[in-house]
């Protein structure tokens, strides 16, 4: 009787486990509530590209690798913490000299970039005492870059008021930027006396995302590729120092599938977006004019990625460059950027920050304050006006605008 | 060429070890002599290398044993998986022999992953001059806990071993060194010890593509059996005590230097140590039968200020095993078959602490627990059935990445 309870109980679990082996996995988490995954519409090839970009994304680069000598972070995913917005422990300083309208960004002296970290055996750089400008910077979330990447030109032109001709306050102005030597201009783009519109960075001083990309993983990592292949040293050591790898220490392959992963990035999913205080906290950002400058709707033009052709996105931003004041007035230029100057940063994930930041918004550029109404007092120059609007919503009205952006 | 010469050597090790299998069983099976482990001793975890079952053929004085793991896998994080697959986990050959009455030697070589690592786990003499004085030299299972010398797949109810254990501590971690061991028996209680002089760990631990202090990828370094990456010996030793029907506590220490601070007798850096304490136990309640088996380390090391706080100060986790046989009987035609149902709880914090800047704390740890099932139709077989469910979080903290698994396996000495 035993053994026949024995047997049955055996088999009864095994079938047991066969069965349901799917009820005792986890749930995969409502679309909402994760920051990774792809635009809709790609081909079964494209998701495969964006696979191996995704694990290009999270390598983590050692010394054997090329690390270094002096970086700032081990690898991309470690500022963008699960493709969202960066945290104040992995923020970067950038530091120049400038004397007047002189600008030197101290590239000898291992400029534009503090690599505060080095491999072992390597000292880090300190800033050096020629410096007198610095800006600190916490990394974007990288979701819906593709769209803004796939943007025309004239799109964000057409928003341009550089002199406030229609005289509501906002005179926003493209940031022209010198073009980087492996830029190859498509049709989107409209020169000017050989410069382009930049559009990723906080004052839009990269073009492209592979600007970026390259930028970051030499400025960043110490990661030398086919398109600047030459390392960081530590001025303070000697300009013979070095990592001892081999250059170029990834491929354009590598870049290429970074910078596509990037492009195929899903935008950042709106919640309760419905729901009717979010809708009345939606209108009251556009009567106090928020959206004058972040803006909500594009459409993007064809693209070499069929998903990305044709599609309306909402990112919240212009993509110009705004005086934003004296309390975020940085001194550092970048591009045609003064220090007061700041792109627009697109709102959309915005609502996602915490999750992405260990549960505690750290907002701003530089990661300074930590919630919706310390942003919006710190909005001066243009957007004093804005602030002003908000300042004088009742409390009831304030909450609404909040639980908007927090539905972003 | 070294892949062909490695190769070529294990053919000809395989080959013996068939060969003289197989040839002393033509000739008279009846000669070969299952030894099993010799449970009337008050054994300890530091016996655990020569605590297990061997094969004596005739009169040779050689035993030879093993034991081999396979199991199922299917797992999912938050909802992704990878699917069904087998997993041949290890396939472990021991090889002892008694030189004379008091010098012994034992090997163990282990096949993980199919082939893809192949590993002396240990190859040492012992030169026995007093129970108390032992003299062991060759590749040594550093003393770390309880689980590093204790670790043969069909002593446990589990089919992964505990994260803390593998993913923290290195184990199965070994390393060429000499040191002394030895036991006291006094009434129903023994006190045991070691202590080792072994090479140790190199800068790996630190400068890894794993993104966090991790002790195990200095097992990456082919060279650590025959170069001590920064000339300082590490120091590991252990202290223990059983008593009989109550069971045992030991707390072991291991430390040493990890980096090359100083190249062709130049000062290239501060000597940067890594430190790691542990405390283990395990013990039965006579009257259930119900058996508790835990280690808890912490790991201490010297991170460069200039390092990316991604790579922790400290560190520390353990785990906790309870068992409890449910039915001991004759089952299936075994005699002595057991029905265990086990229960493992598991935590691991790779990074202590608070960052620098932020004062906000640093997470990177994984929680766990392990319901299981198991069926031993001997002492030296488990049939293992185990889920596994953890919660892994992030250096930020941010919300829990969930992974499921159920595992199916076996593992048997042989």
């Amino acid at each position: 009787m035993k053994k026949s309870y024995i047997t049955i109980s055996s088999f009864a679990l095994l079938i047991f486990a066969a069965v349901s082996c799917k009820k005792l996995m986890p749930p995969v988490p409502e679309d909402e509530e994760i920051l990774a995954g792809t635009i809709p519409g790609l081909s079964p090839q494209q998701e495969l590209e964006h696979l191996k970009g995704d694990e290009n994304f999270g390598r983590i680069f050692s010394k054997e690798d090329g690390l270094g000598p002096v970086f700032v972070q081990n690898s991309c995913a470690n500022c963008h913490i699960g493709n969202g917005k960066g945290h104040p422990t992995t923020e970067l300083t950038r530091f120049a000299n400038v004397n007047g309208s002189v600008v030197d960004y101290l590239l000898t002296k291992g400029g534009p970039q503090l690599q505060q970290h080095a491999i072992f055996g390597y000292t880090p750089e300190t800033l050096p005492t020629e410096a007198n400008v610095f800006s600190k910077r916490i990394a974007p979330a990288v979701m819906g870059l593709g769209y803004i990447a796939a943007l025309d030109d004239q799109s964000i032109l057409n928003n341009a008021d550089p002199n406030d001709a229609n005289g509501d306050g906002i005179s926003g102005r493209p940031n022209y930027v010198d073009p980087t030597d492996f830029f190859s201009p498509q049709s989107i783009h409209i020169p000017n006396a050989g410069q382009y519109i930049g559009r990723f960075g906080k004052k839009a001083e990269k073009v492209t995302i592979q600007d970026q990309v390259v930028f970051a993983l030499k400025q960043d990592m110490g990661i030398t590729s086919d398109f600047d292949m030459q390392d960081l040293f530590n001025p303070q050591n000697g300009i013979n120092t070095g990592d001892n790898v081999a250059d170029p220490e990834v491929s354009a392959s590598f870049v290429n599938s970074v910078v596509f992963y990037m492009r195929t990035l899903k935008a950042p999913p709106r919640r309760n977006a419905d729901d009717a205080d979010v809708k009345a906290g939606e209108q009251l950002f556009t009567q106090i004019g928020c959206a004058s400058c972040h803006i909500t709707t594009f459409t993007t033009p064809q693209s070499d990625i069929a998903a990305l052709s044709n599609q309306t996105f909402h990112p919240y931003s212009d993509f110009l460059l705004h005086d934003m004041g004296q309390l975020l007035d940085d001194s550092y230029p970048e591009g045609s950027a003064s220090g007061f100057e700041w792109r627009t940063p697109p709102l959309w994930g915005i609502g996602l920050a915490k999750d992405s930041q260990g549960g505690q918004m750290f907002l701003l550029h530089d990661g300074r304050v930590n919630s919706f109404e310390q942003v919006i007092s710190f909005h001066g120059g243009e957007a004093e006006s804005r602030r002003a609007a908000f300042n004088a919503l009742s409390q009831d009205e304030k909450d609404k605008v909040i639980e908007f952006l927090e539905s972003l | 060429m070294k892949i062909f010469t490695l190769n070529y050597k294990l053919f000809v090790l395989f080959s013996l070890f068939f060969v003289a299998n197989n040839s002393v069983a033509q000739k008279d099976s009846s000669s070969i002599k299952r030894m099993d482990p010799d449970t009337s001793k008050l054994n300890m975890n530091l016996d655990a290398v020569y605590n297990r079952p061997f094969l004596q053929m005739g009169k040779i004085p050689v035993a030879l044993g093993g034991y081999m793991e396979v199991n199922t896998n299917y797992s999912a994080t938050d909802g992704v998986t990878e699917g069904f697959g087998f997993q041949f986990k290890r396939l472990t050959m021991f090889m002892s022999s008694t030189i004379t009455k008091k010098i012994k030697f034992l090997s163990e070589l282990e096949f993980e992953d199919g082939t893809k690592e192949i590993n002396i786990e240990f190859a040492a003499l012992d030169f026995e001059m007093h129970p108390m004085l032992n003299l062991r030299g060759g590749i040594v299972m550093n003393p770390i806990g309880a689980f590093n010398q204790n670790h043969d797949g069909p002593k446990w109810e589990f089919i992964e071993r505990p994260i803390s254990a593998t993913q923290m501590l290195p184990a199965t971690w070994s390393n060429a060194g000499f040191g002394l061991h030895g036991k006291y028996y006094q009434s129903n209680w023994v006190f045991g010890y070691e202590a080792y002089l072994t090479n140790g760990f190199d800068e790996s631990i630190i400068s890894n593509t794993e993104g966090k202090t991790f002790l195990p990828a200095t097992k990456g370094n082919r060279d650590r059996f025959e170069d001590n990456f920064s000339g300082e010996p590490m120091i590991t030793g252990k202290v223990a005590v059983k008593r009989r029907r109550v069971g045992e506590i030991g707390l072991s220490y291991m430390g040493g230097v990890y980096n090359k601070y100083q190249l062709d007798g130049v000062i290239i850096d501060d000597k940067r140590r890594v430190n790691v304490i542990a405390v283990d136990i395990n013990s039965t309640i006579p009257k259930t039968n119900t058996t508790f088996v835990g280690e808890f380390a912490m790991v201490s090391l010297n991170v460069p200020t200039a390092y990316v706080e991604n790579f922790g100060k400290k560190q520390r986790g353990g785990y906790l095993d309870i068992v409890q046989p449910i039915l001991k009987r004759k089952m299936f035609g075994w005699e002595k078959a057991t029905l265990n149902l086990a229960f493992r709880t598991e935590y691991v914090d790779w990074n202590v602490g608070n960052f620098e800047l932020t004062g906000t704390k640093i997470y990177e740890h994984v929680f766990g627990i392990v319901p299981g099932i198991s069926f031993r139709p001997s002492g030296q077989t488990v049939i293992r059935f185990n889920y596994r469910y953890q919660w892994q979080r992030d250096l930020l903290g941010n919300p829990a990445a969930r992974t499921a698994a159920i595992q199916f396996g076996v593992s048997s000495y042989f």
